[in-house]
């Protein structure tokens, strides 16, 4: 008797399981973290307890949820318009640093204008920065086909030296040494959305970045064009669309966004510029872009959810001890997780 | 002679600094060439770099540790070769999924085993070997760490003979260039993916470790700090062959040495110093931007294969 053979067919999914598919997702990271939360002495019940429910559960931990999904869905949106368009932008990280920087420097000399105006300014200034980071390796991409993952990496990485430099040099705190920028001015932050809360307007910038994205990819002929690229270069070319600047395109408005992540961060939260603004937000919005499909609206609530991560990892690390890194293990966990299931929802098991 | 004597100290940190880059670009290239681009490598080097020295605090000893962090970076590739080869999802976001895992898991077990300690805790890291220490020059020149002479005298050239000159490497080389004719010609693509992948891996964390057991004797947050990318540029840029790989990451250890010579030397200048910081990255975009122009990818690179 033959050995029976198995192959993966093409195939979409029933119905039912495409519901399922969040919650095996969450049963099987549950399984596969409790490991270690056991290592690390908690109970894992009640540690993704205080993960996933108590942070939903108070008016405070809630709002801030939602302040730390702010530079995620950003992030996450930024992503997605470059990986749509097959230009994979791993540089979102520098490009909020970028932002950060002219945000910090446009809020000291906007004294005095109002809010309006200077939101106005400041989310094109974060969104220019961002463009003109992104744009070496665009080019570099686009016109002499220089890889555009290992660039953006490396200009990662440059651009924290810069921040340094400059938090080392000119805008050290003359009084405490410290190495952070001036306080932005009071008429140049964003203003709070709650009391008691850190919640700011950062956060409704973010949903209408999510909106205009969403539009633009669906329901406009460039959305198109994007998503066309994406599949294919040759076919795009083949059906007239300018590919070479397409994605040049897809890569500075992926940058801009970014930028913009990097201004509600200075603005909304710290108010100054420091080394330390992004424990990864640019890296992670990778993770939350494939997460929701590069579908626009699924990467806003998968940004949503991350920031319940984000804030759950503290809960748990402040209720039980666990270490605060949990959560970094459970964003990946989840990831890799979630990789398999899309792979199991477009293809089926069978004996040949 | 005090040129000569700045010439020899900048050689020696030129190769000190070059080692766990090397290491992981080698590592790279194996998975490169059998198609597999492994973005897991900054993670991999990480918890190599952690296991590493972990193993030799709890050992006692550093070839046990040095041991364990291989293991931990064959562990981590096979992980990487499930998604990318078995399941054949894209290679960009499961290895950022690698990295990202792999750094969590390193801070996480690093915090349960040390706390959050304000003195990062140290062992005594390998000696120097100190070879024709009597000779001036020469001397201070291969006044170098046991695992730089095995990078560059024994991993680059055998990696180099196995890949070129053995039926193993042809069969690498043969699933990264075209899968479909090397599984008609006999090969079991899968197999050789995993192989390259798995071993690769191992050579990413024993460039990790090489900076927690050699260089610094600790673990610190910061020990890894972009290497893996900067590896995977050398790549590209020594055109997947590892004798170029191993001339790029010289370059490169070389411009990080100079800055490395110019700040020790104290110079007044009239710019920050994190210019000569950001110097090798800069140099490491350009010499891609040169030798990217004729680079020749692996034609099946990103590309999962799937049995019809």
């Amino acid at each position: 008797m033959p050995f029976p053979k198995f192959r993966l067919e093409k195939t979409g999914a029933p119905m039912w399981f495409r519901g399922l598919i969040p919650v095996i997702t969450l049963v099987l990271t549950f399984i596969l973290t409790s490991g270690l939360i056991i290592w690390g002495k908690a109970n894992p019940f009640e540690a993704y307890y205080y993960f996933l429910i108590d942070p939903l559960a108070g008016r405070v931990s809630f709002l801030e949820v939602l302040v730390k999904s702010t530079p995620l869905i950003l992030t996450g949106i930024a992503v997605t318009v470059a990986f749509v368009a097959g230009y994979y932008n791993i540089g979102a990280e520098g490009q909020l640093y970028a932002g950060a920087l002219a945000a910090a420097w446009l809020g000291t000399v906007l004294e005095g204008v109002s809010t309006p105006v200077a939101i106005l300014v400041m989310v094109s200034g974060g969104f220019i920065a961002g463009m003109i980071w992104a744009l070496i390796p665009a080019l570099l991409r686009v016109y002499l086909n220089v890889d555009e993952v290992v660039t953006t990496l490396l200009t990662n990485s440059i651009i924290l030296f810069i921040i340094s430099a400059i938090l080392n040099g000119p805008w050290r705190d003359p009084q405490s040494g410290w190495p952070q920028s001036p306080e932005i001015a009071e008429a140049a932050r964003l203003p709070q959305l709650a009391e008691r809360s850190r919640l700011h307007f950062g956060f409704v910038i973010a949903l209408v970045a999510v909106a205009v994205i969403w539009f633009i990819l669906t329901r406009t002929g460039f959305g198109l064009k994007l998503r066309a690229v994406g599949l294919g270069k040759e076919g795009a070319r083949f059906a007239g669309i300018q590919v070479k600047r397409t994605m040049l395109l897809a890569a500075l408005i992926s940058g801009g966004l970014a930028g913009i992540a990097g201004y509600v961060e200075v603005a909304g939260i710290q108010y100054h510029l420091i080394g330390e603004l992004s424990p990864g937000y640019g890296y992670t919005g990778i993770i939350i872009a494939t997460m929701g499909g590069l579908n626009a609206l699924a990467v806003a609530a998968s940004g949503l959810f991350f920031g319940l991560v984000e804030t759950g990892a503290q809960t748990v690390s402040r209720a039980l001890g666990v270490p605060v890194y949990l959560g970094e293990i459970t964003q990946a966990t989840m990831l890799l997780v979630i990789l398999g299931m899309f792979l199991l929802q477009r293809y089926r098991i069978r004996r040949v | 002679m005090v040129v000569a004597m700045f010439i020899a100290t900048l050689t020696a940190a030129t190769l000190r600094v070059a080692t766990p880059i090397l290491l992981a670009a080698i590592g790279e290239t194996f998975s490169e060439r059998a198609g597999v681009l492994n973005l897991g490598i900054e993670g991999i080097m990480f918890l190599g770099a952690f296991v590493g020295f972990y193993t030799a605090d709890v050992s006692g000893s550093l070839w046990v540790g040095l041991l364990a962090a291989i293991m931990s970076g064959i562990l981590l590739g096979l992980l990487m070769a499930f998604f990318t080869v078995t399941l054949g999802v894209n290679q960009h976001v499961s290895g950022l999924g690698i990295t990202l895992l792999a750094s969590g898991l390193a801070l996480y077990a690093f915090r349960l085993n040390y706390g959050g300690s304000a003195t990062p805790p140290s062992i005594p890291p390998f000696e120097q070997l100190t070879l024709l220490e009597n000779i001036p020059v020469l001397g201070t020149i291969l006044n170098q760490y046991m695992l730089t002479y095995i990078g560059f005298l024994l991993v680059v050239p055998i990696s180099w003979w196995v890949m070129y000159r053995t039926s193993f490497g042809l069969k690498i080389r043969a699933v990264g260039e075209n899968p479909e004719a090397a599984d008609a010609a006999g090969i079991n693509v899968f197999r050789i993916r995993y192989i390259a992948i798995a071993a690769g891996g191992g050579l990413m964390a024993m460039g990790g470790a090489f900076l927690s057991l050699s260089q610094l004797g600790a673990f610190t947050h910061g020990i890894i700090a972009g290497r893996g990318w900067v590896a995977i540029a050398l790549v590209i840029f020594g055109n997947w062959n590892p004798s170029k790989v191993m001339l790029g990451s010289l370059i490169f250890g070389g411009t990080y040495a100079l800055q490395l010579r110019l700040q020790a030397m104290g110079l007044q200048l009239p710019i920050p110093y994190e210019t000569f910081l950001a110097l090798p990255y800069i140099v490491t975009i350009i010499a891609l931007v040169i030798a990217g122009r004729q680079a020749s990818y692996p034609a099946a690179l990103l590309k999962p294969y799937r049995r019809e």
